[in-house]
């Protein structure tokens, strides 16, 4: 549906977007990852028109964003940073005028803001000017105008950006739904928001692409193997061996514990083997008592982290593969 | 030219003056101007014209019109909501030409407010209707001209101020071109004259209505709108 190749974005020298590609599949939620600056937000420009591009070229379902800009901007519907709004305006009056610029049929109009409306559950803030609403309404009304023209793609930079935790939960409960049949993007440095809305991930990074895959396989290609911290009660020395034993397991450290007659190791297992059963069956049988034990897999945050430190260039997606 | 982004423009822009007190402050300030220089001139000098008003309007303009177009595109791009107007499927001139509509149409207003003062002389003296006409002729081509200089300066920046100081600047060096012929050699003051909007209102208000006077307001507005939509975003023309 969206087909980025080779972009590039500068500002006077400073390159904000270099060289980025990448595809949004229809239908699909694409979280768009990265620290502040890393040119998220001027990728987003260029995608719905704002910018023209230094190089490279975006397509929208076939379409090329500056030589049929007025086709493409017509299939996107874009929630810029902060929200933008006309503040002496009511709601009505706001998503009328909206309705009008885009040209939706008068026949059409009054239907279309009744829909998007009731999906974004502005009913009761019709006839309020938009300077007196809060910042979660002020959100809706944003997303109710982005896709007034029932757009089949949607374009939401930061959309939950200073939402209480009660609203941020429903505005993504809103973009997953909506997500069910338009192409979304999704542009965020809040990290559980991907792994609760988004099918697929792009992490950028000082204009480069870091990272691309789903929240799983993001997961799975950088993190470390698996590590299961155990502590039981009243094992022997030879423990250790014993648990080396148990298939999975790769290697077996012992750690210090305070505690009198507690042992801790820490167990790295292969990525995809899970031996906690069989850790357990262990102790039982060995009539050790568990007193905890706990698995570790490598949170998408620690990932980001890894992939965005401030102080290392970027390393584009084709090294970090290989 | 799309007539229904236009007109949704042109009536957020009518909304926008008539909402705020900019409307309202700035057709006082223009009628209580031109009141007093009307009353000047007829009680003082007990003549029936209106000549004072068209001798000096044309330069009080200057400053008028860079104040009524001063936010239209700069407030737009300083509260972001621009990057919305002009990420819909609009043509930018589309968006130029229905904001500087919006302007015009509110200057027209003031315009016809200041009528009580020829109808005051028509009805008192014997005052030459033709002429009077042909004035408010120049003086509708005139600030349309500078409100699309107030457009150009307003595109070019996210500061009112900034956009209304340069709008200024542009508008008063096409007025005051007139008096090159002053200090500079005839063929070429001749050239020069021939640029400013000056020269041009007062051929109209002689009540020669010679349609290349017309024309060159017609351009001058079409070329400040070209830029203005040019410089709005970095989009190709039109």
């Amino acid at each position: 549906m969206i087909h980025i190749e080779h972009l590039k974005k500068y500002y006077g020298n400073f390159p904000a977007v270099d060289d980025i590609s990448f595809d949004v599949a229809r239908g699909e939620i694409l979280g768009f990852l990265g620290p502040n600056g890393a040119g998220k937000t001027t990728t987003m420009k260029v995608i719905t028109g704002f910018y023209p591009p230094n190089e490279g070229r975006i397509t929208i379902d076939g379409r090329d964003v500056t030589e049929e800009s007025l086709k493409t901007r017509a299939m996107i519907g874009y929630l810029p940073e902060n929200t933008p709004l006309y503040h002496d305006l009511t709601v009505y009056e706001y998503l009328k005028h909206i309705a009008d610029v885009r040209q939706i049929p008068n026949g059409e109009q009054k239907h279309r803001i009744r829909t998007m409306v009731e999906v974004t559950g502005l009913q009761h803030r019709l006839g309020q000017p938009i300077s007196k609403l809060s910042k979660g309404f002020r959100q809706r009304v944003g997303l109710a105008q982005a896709m007034l023209h029932d757009p089949k793609v949607l374009v939401l930079d930061e959309p939950t950006i200073g939402l209480d935790p009660n609203q941020i939960v429903e505005i993504r409960d809103l973009i997953r739904k909506l997500g069910e049949e338009k192409t979304v993007i999704l542009s965020t440095h809040i990290l559980p928001e991907v792994q609760a809305t988004c099918d697929r991930v792009v992490i950028i990074h000082q204009g480069k692409l870091v990272a691309d895959g789903t929240p799983e396989q993001l997961q799975h290609r950088f993190q470390g193997r698996p590590v299961i911290t155990l502590q039981v009660h009243g094992a022997p020395d030879d423990a250790g061996e014993k648990l080396l034993a148990i298939a999975g397991v790769e290697t077996v450290d012992r750690e210090q514990n305070s505690e009198a007659n507690v042992k801790q190791f820490q167990i790295a297992t292969g990525t995809t083997s899970d031996p906690r059963s069989d850790i357990f069956r262990l102790c039982v049988q060995q009539g050790w008592t568990l007193l905890g034990m706990t698995r570790r897999v490598e949170s998408l945050e620690s990932i980001f982290r890894q992939l965005t430190r401030r102080d290392e260039p970027a390393v584009p997606v084709e090294e970090v593969a290989a | 030219m799309n007539w229904s982004v236009i007109g949704a423009v042109w009536r957020r822009e009518m909304r926008s003056y008539f909402a705020n007190p900019t409307a309202y402050i700035v057709l006082a300030v223009f009628l209580l101007i031109t009141g007093w220089f009307f009353t000047l001139n007829l009680f003082k000098e007990n003549l029936a014209h209106l000549r004072s008003i068209f001798d000096i309007l044309p330069f009080l303009l200057v400053v008028f019109a860079p104040a009524i177009s001063m936010r239209l595109i700069s407030e737009e791009r300083k509260s972001g909501t621009l990057e919305l107007l002009v990420t819909m499927p609009v043509r930018d001139f589309d968006v130029i030409f229905g904001k500087f509509l919006a302007a015009f149409v509110l200057y027209a207003v003031a315009l016809v407010l200041t009528f009580v003062y020829p109808f005051t002389i028509i009805v008192l003296g014997d005052a030459p209707v033709g002429s009077i006409a042909a004035g408010y002729i120049g003086l509708l081509l005139l600030g349309a001209g500078y409100l699309g200089v107030g457009l150009l300066g307003s595109a070019l920046t996210e500061s009112q101020i900034v956009a209304f100081i340069l709008s200024f600047a542009v508008s008063a060096a096409l007025a005051v071109l007139v008096f090159a012929a002053i200090v500079i050699p005839p063929p070429l003051a001749d050239i020069i004259q021939y640029l400013s909007t000056t020269y041009h209102f007062q051929n109209i208000a002689r009540g020669v209505l010679d349609s290349r006077d017309v024309i060159y307001f017609l351009s001058l507005i079409f070329l400040v709108l070209l830029l203005a939509s040019r410089a709005m975003t970095q989009r190709k023309f039109l």
